[in-house]
């Protein structure tokens, strides 16, 4: 097992976004979260690598306990690459630099093997010609692209997803979801907080369906999809399937 | 006042240009002086525990609201009250820089708390440690940002580098004023050309500022204002 | 070694803190309305007044790329070399006054500047002359939106105005070193009037906040127009 979540707990104020998640990923796997706006999913991506600190339950990262006070959290940080819905690359950087960064500052690579890996990287995401641009002269699709080739330069043990193409234009999202279903087919283990069903039922192992802070009900694709074994589920795939039209 | 007054004038000139290089030597050393006390000032203000965070923002109101010769002045009194000597001209870059420090801590301030709270995610992330990200991440945009505030800066401090005449530095305006009292009517020819002495010197500072602005610039990251 | 303050200082800085503050609120007063007038020739000087518009340019790039002690040594020291002598308080004032209006010049043509075009295309549509739009339309406006820039002014005009003790007025400064001279006592003297200062600005920093507050009008604010 690779990453075992356990009991997890989080409040804002007087608001419980967290009330008790329990599950679990292999290595390997693939696990898309859905659910309505505002259930936590990506507060309980940011308590996995604590850039929110849950208030109580367990995270292992392997045999690591990622909650116990004593880990050093930014090593554990360089093993768990995240992607952000809005990017966050680093406006002052251009691409090269992005994916650098992480690879000279903390795995203390030289600058020269770091070039070859960021290099590397942008090819696998396409996106080799466009090192020496400025975050704000790409696309919205190429930001994120340049954010998955981050990520992956750092070889993370997983990567977290947090819906990476929510703040796309439409015709752009195609392109980050295949690099991530390529991703997926490599081996890759991946936690992906997304809206976009076609890619859930075409990619994931498992579907994990949260509401109101609580996993609802999860499964393979084929079967949430299809025999839903809760109202709430089959009401949620309803709505979403209105609102996007059916097979994506 | 007639030509031959200023053609007498230019006979000076040296002098007050070799009194103009001490104006620029004190420019020199205040802006670093308050570059790097400004800097930690403002991640204090911004990044620190409460109680220091106060503290920074009491030491950039005391040194923005006690007047510029007013610090000069207790700058070369005070060491000297407890027996420690130091010459007219580093009183005067102390005073200055401090001074200059709490303004600048104001626009590095104003830079840091402009950028958008995910590149400070987006860093710690990628496992950088909190230092780590403000060194390679927020520190290098805030100063980017900071262009533009800091040329300002730059055009007031060159103008209170005179201010250091009051505690005997013999700076350009000390010139003119050996100058006027050998001979007294050359006193405003030799103030005009003072003045536009530094006419010259903060409109090609200003235009060389923003040049650097210019080159510096990073698609996408400007001073949003 | 030991630091001595003495309580007769007290009547002498008084004195001068008063005269501190008339300078300062003197000078912000003249120095605001012409700095007014050279704001409206910058932004409304074309055709005709485009002289103008010139001349107050020039005044404003003068006496904000010159230091504040030249031109008040220039007005007390040199002016007399030509036939014009002042006494130094008048010589301080002046060059105060003019020293600020630039500045004070530069806030105003900011907010008139940022007061939205359409405001001007309205008041015009109405039948209202330029000079009415102005006057009753973009001026009341543009008066609100300088308070900010105007109060950071005031408190540079008060620490300005101690350079005036350099031609021997005697405001706060000034009074401080007569009683420095008489009692060898620099430090401990600078340190009161230090804190005079610190009190001074302190009260005026208030009072500028309540008065923005005051005068805020919803929907006219600072930041976010263009």
């Amino acid at each position: 097992m690779l990453l075992r979540v356990e009991d997890l707990y989080k409040r804002y104020g007087k608001e419980d976004v967290l009330k008790g998640v329990s599950f679990s990923l292999d290595k390997g796997e693939t696990k898309v979260i859905i659910g309505p706006s505002g259930t936590g999913k990506s507060t309980l991506l940011r308590c996995i690598n604590r850039l929110t600190e849950p208030d109580r339950g367990r995270i292992w990262l392997e045999d690591t306990e990622i909650t116990s006070p004593k880990v050093n959290i930014n090593r554990i940080r360089s093993q768990i690459g995240f992607v952000f819905q809005d990017f966050n690359l680093f406006t002052h950087l251009t691409a090269l630099d992005n994916v650098r960064l992480g690879l000279i500052r903390v795995k203390g690579m030289s600058k020269k093997e770091a070039t070859e890996r960021a290099m590397a990287e942008l090819a696998r995401v396409g996106l080799a010609d466009k090192a020496r641009a400025y975050p704000a002269e790409l696309s919205g699709g190429q930001q994120q692209r340049v954010s998955i080739a981050r990520a992956l330069a750092m070889d993370p043990k997983l990567i977290l997803f947090d819906e990476p193409t929510s703040a796309l234009d439409p015709e752009l999202i195609g392109e980050v979801l295949a690099v991530m279903e390529g991703l997926a087919r490599s081996g890759m283990t991946m936690l992906v907080v997304t809206h976009e069903m076609g890619f859930a039922r075409t990619v994931a192992d498992e579907i994990i369906f949260m509401e109101r802070g609580v996993i609802v009900e999860q499964g393979p694709p084929e079967q949430l999809f299809r025999s839903p074994k809760h109202p709430r589920t089959a009401e949620f795939l309803r709505r979403i399937t209105d609102l996007y039209g059916g097979e994506q | 006042m007639t030509i031959e007054h200023w053609l007498r004038v230019w006979n000076y000139l040296p002098i007050l240009l070799q009194g103009l290089s001490v104006n620029l030597a004190l420019l020199g050393g205040l802006i670093t002086v308050g570059f790097i006390i400004g800097v930690v000032v403002a991640l204090l203000e911004v990044y620190a525990p409460p109680p220091l965070r106060l503290v920074a923002f009491g030491y950039a109101w005391i040194f923005r609201s006690i007047p510029e010769i007013l610090l000069l002045l207790l700058m070369w009194f005070g060491p000297a009250q407890f027996g420690i000597k130091i010459s007219p001209f580093i009183a005067a870059v102390l005073a200055l820089g401090l001074r200059s420090s709490a303004y600048q801590a104001e626009i590095f301030r104003g830079a840091l708390q402009a950028i958008p709270v995910g590149q400070a995610l987006a860093a710690r992330a990628l496992g950088l440690s909190r230092i780590g990200a403000i060194r390679y991440v927020l520190l290098p945009q805030a100063l980017r940002l900071s262009l533009a505030g800091w040329g300002n800066e730059f055009a007031v401090v060159l103008k209170d580098t005179t201010l250091a005449y009051a505690i005997g530095v013999v700076e350009v305006m000390r010139q003119a004023r050996y100058i006027g009292s050998r001979e007294f009517p050359l006193t405003l020819p030799a103030y005009i050309t003072v003045a536009l002495l530094f006419l010259i010197l903060t409109y090609a500072g200003l235009f060389i500022i923003g040049k650097a602005e210019r080159r510096l610039r990073i698609p996408g990251l400007e001073a949003r204002r | 070694m030991s630091l001595v303050f003495s309580w007769d200082w007290l009547p002498r800085l008084s004195q001068g803190l008063l005269l501190t503050v008339q300078l300062t609120l003197l000078s912000m007063a003249f120095g605001g309305f012409l700095g007014l007038v050279l704001a409206v020739l910058r932004v409304y000087g074309r055709g005709p007044l485009y002289p103008a518009y010139l001349l107050a340019s020039a005044y404003i790039h003068v006496f904000r790329g010159t230091p504040l002690l030249v031109q008040v040594m220039t007005f007390y020291y040199a002016l007399p070399t030509v036939g014009v002598r002042f006494s130094p308080v008048v010589a301080g004032l002046l060059a105060l006054t003019l020293n600020t209006a630039a500045y004070q010049a530069e806030y105003f043509r900011g907010a008139i500047q940022s007061v939205r075009i359409g405001q001007m295309q309205a008041a015009l549509a109405l039948g209202l002359s330029r000079l009415q739009a102005v006057r009753y339309v973009v001026l009341p406006q543009a008066l609100r939106l300088v308070i900010p820039p105007w109060s950071n002014e005031l408190i540079y005009m008060v620490k300005g105005s101690a350079v005036v003790y350099l031609i021997g007025v005697l405001e706060l400064m000034g009074q401080a070193k007569n009683i420095a001279a008489r009692t060898f006592r620099n430090f401990e003297v600078y340190i009161v009037v230090a804190l005079f200062y610190l009190a001074l600005i302190l009260v005026l920093s208030l009072g500028l906040r309540w008065v923005e507050r005051r005068m805020r009008v919803p929907g006219l604010g600072v930041s976010g127009r263009t």
